[in-house]
């Protein structure tokens, strides 16, 4: 796989495809089909600074194309990852990228110090989990928030830090920009979009949540058209995700400005859908006459 | 290593039980080698992202076969429904942690089941043979299913239904008072609506009887790493959330606090 190597952030990856974070767990599970070191690198669950239970069930609603989520951030806290998850997935030969989220600034602060004596490959800070009440997208829906956060995580390590924007903004270039001025070292890019469903029956909202984030091939388009904009907007790189199911969607994302792609709910239809991507990436440069596939990165030339 | 197996299968037998109700028996012989008793599979639907979980009604080593009955719901199944003999099912099994924990065939059990939940309730009565009494209930005589299929395994059947036109009318849950003040099992299974399950566990625990409950949630992943698929389970004096698909579907009643 030696075409589809890149480097991200620093950190370099066997291939460009991370499947992302809250659709992969640990690797676990999935090592059950196949080995992790087939993927380029993993966006782990998001880990909070303590233990953090969800929110209520259904957490779950299909959509055409698509599906809507809010479990809520559930997951065990950062003590926990770094005890008990990180130690196992350093000896899979994958670039771990530890996805974070804080309570409060303060709570970046110490999970990214914390994250900083283990042997993470990079630090993803999500400030854009549309599930959970305070902190989350509280944050990345403003400049001076989306500021402030990276401000904090910079500050408490020297890891790659890699800031994962909201898509219910404005204008995400502009967050994009304010998070590069504070010194992340990339931007991943959409995490889901906020959306609902309502059962006509019952007259009440699928999701116990009320609300919930959309994700799958239906918000494809938006991501690739926001990878795009920010991909033009910073010089850090950007790493594409949103819908993407297939390597053509990949290769797609990665022209619109993408350095690497992370893959999510299409997991949950295929197991395989991330090896087939880098699989599909490897023999499409094969079969281009491509050298490094980073040679696509950012090579749409726009009308 | 436990392994998860995804791929096409080719569907050898289709049936038509009742109204909306379809059974199936898959070649995959993989899949029939590694599942047990309580586990489920996850089947791609066509044009949907998410896939559909569906209970095993029974494994067949020799023949290298499962088999699946489940209901029409909406879209998802309509379409795996579509599935003729002879063409290919895309299945990710075996799912699920934890299954039935089934005794010493030699014991007293009973398994309460009710509409698209008695399925699962197959296999168990086929290891307990004349030592175990299926209590199922269905809406009405059109909706029953699968009362051969315990017969032919030895099976005591008690069928209600909940307008009487077949069996008994009423609620699994009156038979199985009923029985619960002529004997002592030493296990009740039950799966069903939410409701019947807490009731069957009410009457199990009264009698201090052990009972497990396979319970259903939506589901993304079906593997366990996704954490969608919560129910609320009581662990050290307090609560938690477990996941269906990865520590169920089977529960010790006594843990699950029912909604």
């Amino acid at each position: 796989m030696s075409r589809s190597k890149v480097t991200l952030a620093g950190v370099e990856l066997k291939n460009p495809v991370i499947p992302a974070s809250g659709t992969f767990g640990y690797g676990r599970e999935y090592e059950k089909f196949y080995p992790l070191s087939r993927l380029g690198g993993i966006s782990v669950k998001g880990t909070t600074e303590t233990l953090r239970t969800g929110n209520l069930p259904p957490r779950i609603a299909e959509t055409p194309s698509g599906m809507l989520n809010s479990v809520g951030l559930q997951n065990p806290g950062i003590d926990h990852f770094i005890a008990e998850e990180l130690p196992y997935l350093k000896t899979k030969d994958i670039a771990v990228i530890a996805n974070m989220a804080g309570r409060d600034i303060e709570g970046y602060r110490v999970i990214a110090e914390k994250l900083d004596s283990t042997d993470v490959d990079m630090i993803e800070v999500n400030i854009s989990c549309p599930n959970v009440k305070a902190g989350g997208a509280a944050f990345g829906v403003s400049c001076e928030g989306a500021a402030a956060v990276t401000k904090a995580v910079r500050a408490a390590t020297k890891k790659p830090v890699m800031v994962k924007l909201s898509p219910n903004v404005t204008n995400i270039a502009d967050i994009a920009r304010a998070v590069e001025a504070e010194g992340a070292d990339a931007v991943s890019l959409i995490n889901t979009l906020l959306g609902m469903r309502i059962d006509i029956r019952t007259r009440r909202p699928v999701l116990r949540n009320n609300v919930g984030g959309l994700s799958g091939p239906a918000v494809f388009p938006v991501a690739v058209r926001m990878v795009w904009q920010v991909a033009n907007a910073v010089k850090i790189p950007v790493c594409g995700m949103g819908g993407i199911s297939t390597w053509q969607d990949a290769v797609e994302m990665m022209m619109a400005g993408a350095t690497a792609v992370q893959v999510g709910a299409a997991i949950f239809n295929d197991p395989y859908a991330p090896v087939k991507i880098a699989e599909g990436i490897e023999r499409y440069c094969e079969d281009n006459g491509i050298a490094d596939i980073s040679e696509i990165v950012g090579s749409v030339e726009p009308w | 290593m436990e392994k998860y197996t995804q791929g096409m299968y080719p569907v050898i037998r289709k049936q038509t039980l009742a109204r909306e109700i379809y059974d199936y028996t898959v070649y995959c012989p993989e899949i029939a080698q590694a599942a047990v008793c309580g586990q489920f599979v996850d089947i791609a639907a066509k044009g949907h992202l998410l896939r559909r979980p569906i209970s095993l009604c029974g494994i067949d080593r020799e023949k290298g076969t499962i088999r699946i009955v489940f209901e029409v719901r909406g879209e998802g199944t309509a379409e795996i429904a579509r599935i003729n003999e002879g063409d290919m099912i895309d299945i990710i099994a075996p799912l699920g942690g934890h299954g039935f924990d089934l005794l010493d065939k030699s014991r007293k059990a009973v398994a309460v089941g009710g509409g698209i939940g008695v399925p699962p309730l197959v296999p168990i009565a086929q290891h307990y043979g004349k030592n175990i009494t299926v209590i199922s209930g269905f809406r009405s005589a059109g909706a029953v299913i699968l009362q051969d299929d315990f017969t032919s395994a030895g099976a005591e059947t008690i069928l209600c239904t909940d307008d009487g036109t077949a069996g008994r009318k009423g609620f699994v849950t009156d038979a199985l008072a009923e029985l619960l003040e002529r004997e002592k099992p030493d296990i009740i299974y039950a799966c069903g609506p939410m409701v019947m399950m807490k009731r069957v566990a009410e009457a199990a625990q009264a009698h201090d009887v052990r009972c497990q409950v396979s319970l259903e949630e939506r589901m993304g992943c079906g593997v366990g790493a996704c954490l969608v698929c919560a129910c609320r389970i009581k662990l050290d004096g307090g609560e938690r959330y477990a996941h269906v698909c990865k520590d169920g579907p089977v529960f010790d009643s006594r843990e699950v606090i029912f909604q």
